[in-house]
């Protein structure tokens, strides 16, 4: 018998399925992140593209059986090229009854649910604020509700190892994950590795959780009471090896890449906060490639430790999210006047202050622009999805590097936590950052600008190159300090061209369909996969839609602006209550459009197709 | 560019028109810094001044190194950057009562416990100069002043009690009209291998003038301060006739003679390993008691950004040197033909 199980051996019957969303959930404690990790590695492996979706509780431990302890993980698996972890899924593994209220309403009818019968008892109804068996409602008729004792199971397929009770229990999530493996026909040996990398020094956790995975698989097979299993080919992805990232993985791994491509030192000033804390976590690991993480005393710390390490000729980084963000701006505007480079990673969340730390926006694009005191131009690039974090990293610290300049980069928590298929690279195919320092004491001053308008980058320990530098306004080509008024109208527009002359290096925005026509949809940052969903299915329905996806935000690429010209109407679809419209509406005077929503959610596709068909009914959203 | 060694305590000033108050404390400790730098050859290229704001703050332009004139506060965290990029540069942080111990308490806090390698000197002249006059975080409680017409209400911080609660491994203090003194203690903060934290007395002559004229006055200072010496007894006044003693844990007055011997005084010990008597020793104030002069602290630790590369070089002896190939193709992979 192989891992695969046998098709023919109970006279299953297979359905051939293009894509499928799934999605386990339990107790935070009950292992729901790595079920769902284990089953997109395995699917990636396999060869579908997937996209996922974590849902972690904004509390660490929340009472066990409650809503809010509730942990989820989404995963949409395809045989095609997906951009989204999918609107709705069509199978939901319930751990426990909080589990099935906090998600049954994304399950669509007919789908497929699983609960784990064991955990469903007056006490845990109570816990999830009910008064009896929810299964008992008719509403459940409505799916194809499989009732499975769990823990039951999986204590007793785990019984010989001679476990604990709880370290038995433990295991519910790998029986779990061998049940939705049978159902989806999907081979264990991603897994079966894993286990053995991960407890391979503890025998009897390996022995159990393979015992759990094989029960739970096995379970499927023999039990007669699923009538029918899944299949889902192979994707045709352009060619190449594959491996899965979230974007917080890809956004740090960019930044050892440019780093070693610009052979600087990587410095990282980090804050912990959510949901940025996993670029320093990835960073911290990469020590054997000169990158120096230090865990600030506070965001401000953080954020003028990367800036004095710039100062000194390293690549001085730093990270955060919204509320850290803010606390950083005076900083920012000191790189902006000392003219360092400097980037600035923003994984966005859902604010004003705290708001909801664990919950998706992309409410800090006027942050990044506008949030400093002063004329305080900085440039802003977005990531459009978890793999994309990685090139823009490289993007940003090569412009941070070659313009003297801070940078911003926006991904937000849900492209941080989310995962993508990124295609292998070869180190060789990158281009190298090249960098200029100042070394000529006969010539060198400390702003004096290139035909960029860049000045000079002169390190502390290079002989005959003492100069101070500092947020008082400089005078042009000395750097001293000046009161003098032309001179800081002088240096303010010298400021401005400096980041707009980026834009003389980014070539041209390319649209997706149609160049000219009836309606163009505007997105920017992790939007782009629901966006352009949506789009590709309007224009498959033969609807005269066009999409225009921003990375570049400050500068915007030259014929942005004769891009949105060349539409009668323009809808700019954003995770904010519209700022990149209002931008939009102000530099170019057009009268974009705007669908805007702040639910902590993504978009889902049906809404903006919904939304695409108002518009192009003239309605005005 | 050709140098003529040795450098000269000018060679150490830059081009720019120094802009303190005519009578300001500041122009001394420039003066003593310049002195020390030519005494100990500090190679000017290699030499980082970094500042915060304030009227102390304003120092780097007027050293001929290289200076970061940064934002409020701030100057520690900036510092502690430039050090872990660079651990060869030698790098000194001047910072005021209010930029230090203020709005940039938490990281002095915090650069101190870490143990960065670099020199931070205190310009403590109790008032806030540059903002013209308003209390700050050493003001005594009742000080009028234009934002305390009635007098202030805070408690003031002791910053060396601060730096010593942190376990600063070098802490000091001196006066800044005393020169050859200050020379000295600014000459031990520059030998010493970690953060060396030293306070300055700094007479602000426009806004709070004479704040320390029990510490600097020719008549009376003997009995005001006391000097201390590693392994000597702790003995003081004009005629070296008082000295301090442990009564208990708490520290009294004494007069020699009259069964009173230096035998009885406590030693100054600066290479303890416990902070305990540099915190006592930092608790005695003026009036009560002479206000202790010289080294408090000096002790070996590891240093940060040492520790920083070592960490760098021992993941990098165990992995090997980061190769991008590897990383691209570390975790699962699959192949798509």
């Amino acid at each position: 018998m192989t891992d695969k199980g046998d098709p023919s051996a109970n006279g299953n019957r297979f359905e051939e399925l293009k894509r499928v969303a799934i999605r386990f959930a339990g107790d935070s404690g009950d292992g729901m992140q790595l079920a769902g990790t284990q089953f997109t590695n395995t699917s990636a492996v396999f060869g579908n593209d997937v996209a996922t979706l974590p849902d972690f509780p904004a509390e660490i431990r929340a009472p066990a059986g409650t809503i809010p302890g509730v942990s989820g993980f989404q995963i949409s698996f395809s045989s095609y090229e997906i951009f989204t972890p999918g609107d709705q899924i069509d199978a939901l593994i319930a751990m426990n009854p909080a589990a099935l209220m906090a998600n049954i309403a994304d399950l669509r009818e007919g789908g497929i649910l699983i609960v784990n019968t064991d955990e469903f008892t007056q006490q845990n109804f109570t816990k999830a604020k009910l008064e009896s068996d929810p299964l008992d409602d008719p509403r459940f008729n409505n799916y194809r509700l499989y009732k499975v004792p769990i823990t039951t199971h999986t204590v007793k397929a785990v019984e010989e190892v001679g476990l604990g009770a709880k370290d038995s229990q433990r295991c519910k999530n790998f029986y779990a994950l061998g049940l939705v493996y049978w159902m989806y026909d999907r081979p264990l040996d991603t897994t079966l590795k894993w286990i053995q990398q991960k407890f391979g020094n503890r025998p009897a956790l390996v022995d159990a959780n393979e015992r759990a995975l094989r029960a739970g698989f096995n379970f499927g097979d023999t039990a007669e009471i699923f009538p029918l299993r899944f299949r889902v080919q192979p994707a045709q992805l352009p060619p190449g090896k594959y491996r899965n990232l979230t974007g917080n993985q890809a956004l740090a791994m960019g930044l050892v890449t440019a780093a070693r491509l610009a052979e600087k030192s990587l410095f990282y000033g980090s804050y912990p906060i959510t949901p940025a804390s996993d670029v320093l976590h990835e960073l911290a690991r990469y020590k054997n490639f000169d990158v120096r993480t230090f865990q600030a005393e506070d965001e401000i710390a953080a954020v003028c430790s990367a800036i004095g390490a710039s100062f000194a000729g390293a690549i001085g980084i730093t990270g955060s999210s919204g509320p850290g963000i803010a606390l950083k701006q005076e900083a920012i505007g000191l790189a902006v006047i000392t003219e360092l480079p400097l980037v600035v990673v923003d994984v966005q969340r859902a604010g004003p202050s705290t708001g909801m730390p664990t919950k998706t926006e992309q409410s800090d694009l006027f942050q990044a622009m506008l949030g400093r005191n002063g004329e305080s131009p900085v440039p802003v690039v977005a990531a459009r999805s978890a793999a994309d974090c990685f090139e823009t990293a490289i993007e940003a610290v090569r412009m941070a590097l070659q313009y003297m300049t801070p940078i911003f980069i926006l991904s937000d928590g849900y492209i941080a936590n989310g995962t993508e298929p990124w295609r292998v690279i070869r180190s060789a195919d990158l281009h190298p950052i090249d960098i200029r320092h100042a070394t000529d004491p006969a010539t060198f001053q400390p702003y004096e600008r290139d035909e960029r308008g860049v000045r000079p980058w002169a390190l502390p320990g290079t002989e005959g190159l003492q100069h101070r530098i500092g947020g008082l306004e400089k005078s042009d080509l000395t750097g001293n300090v000046s009161y003098d008024p032309d001179n800081h109208q002088h240096m303010t527009d010298m400021r401005a061209a400096k980041v707009a002359n980026i834009a003389n290096e980014l070539g041209d925005e390319t649209v997706f369909g149609d160049d000219h026509g009836e309606l163009l949809v505007v997105s920017w940052g992790g939007t782009y996969g629901a966006v352009r969903t949506a789009v590709d299915e309007a224009r498959q329905a033969g609807k005269p839609v066009s999409h225009l996806h921003l990375r570049w935000l400050v500068p915007m690429k030259r014929n942005v602006e004769q891009i949105l010209r060349s539409f009668e109407r323009v809808l700019v679809c954003e995770l904010n209550m519209g700022q990149l419209r209002q931008i939009i509406r102000g530099q170019f005077a057009i009268d974009a459009q705007g669908y805007n929503k702040v639910k902590g959610k993504p978009f889902m596709v049906s809404e903006l197709a919904k939304v695409f068909d108002e518009v192009l009914e003239g309605v005005q959203v | 560019m050709t140098v003529s060694l040795p450098l000269k305590a000018k060679d150490y000033k830059s081009d720019q028109e120094v802009r303190w108050c005519p009578g300001c404390g500041d122009y001394s400790i420039l003066a003593q810094i310049q002195k020390v730098m030519a005494e100990i050859q500090a190679t000017r290229h290699n030499t980082v001044f970094v500042s915060g704001i304030g009227c102390s703050s304003r120092f780097p332009y007027y050293m001929n190194t290289y200076g970061f004139h940064s934002i409020h506060g701030r100057a520690p965290a900036i510092a502690t950057g430039v050090k872990c990029a660079n651990p060869e540069l030698d790098v000194w942080v001047v910072t005021g009562d209010g930029d230090g111990f203020s709005i940039g308490g938490n990281h002095m806090i915090h650069l101190l416990r870490r143990n960065v390698n670099l020199k931070i000197l205190l310009f403590n002249n109790r008032i806030y100069g540059l903002t013209k006059g308003q209390y700050s975080p050493t003001s005594p409680v009742g000080k009028k002043t234009k934002s305390s017409p009635y007098g202030s209400l805070d408690a003031p911080v002791s910053p060396i009690s601060i730096a010593i609660g942190t376990e600063a491994s070098f802490v000091a203090r001196c006066v800044d009209v005393d020169v050859r003194y200050q020379q000295h203690i600014l000459k031990r903060a520059a030998d010493h291998r970690g953060s060396a934290f030293v306070e300055i007395y700094q007479d602000c002559n426009v806004y709070n003038h004479k704040a320390f004229d029990y510490a600097t006055d020719r008549q009376t200072k003997d009995d005001h301060v006391l000097y201390l010496e590693h392994g000597k007894p702790m003995i003081f006044g004009k005629e070296r006739n008082k000295g301090i003693r442990l009564n208990g844990i708490t520290p009294e007055v004494v007069e020699l003679g009259a069964g009173v011997s230096p035998d009885d005084l406590i030693i100054h010990d600066e290479r303890s390993a416990e902070p305990t008597l540099a915190y006592l020793l930092s608790r005695m104030r003026y009036p009560e008691f002479p206000e202790p002069m010289g080294v408090y602290r000096a002790i070996e630790r590891p240093t940060y950004e040492q520790q920083l590369l070592d960490q760098v070089a021992s993941v990098t002896e165990k992995l090997g040197p980061g190769d991008l190939d590897e990383m691209f193709n570390a975790g699962d992979t699959w192949d798509v033909e």
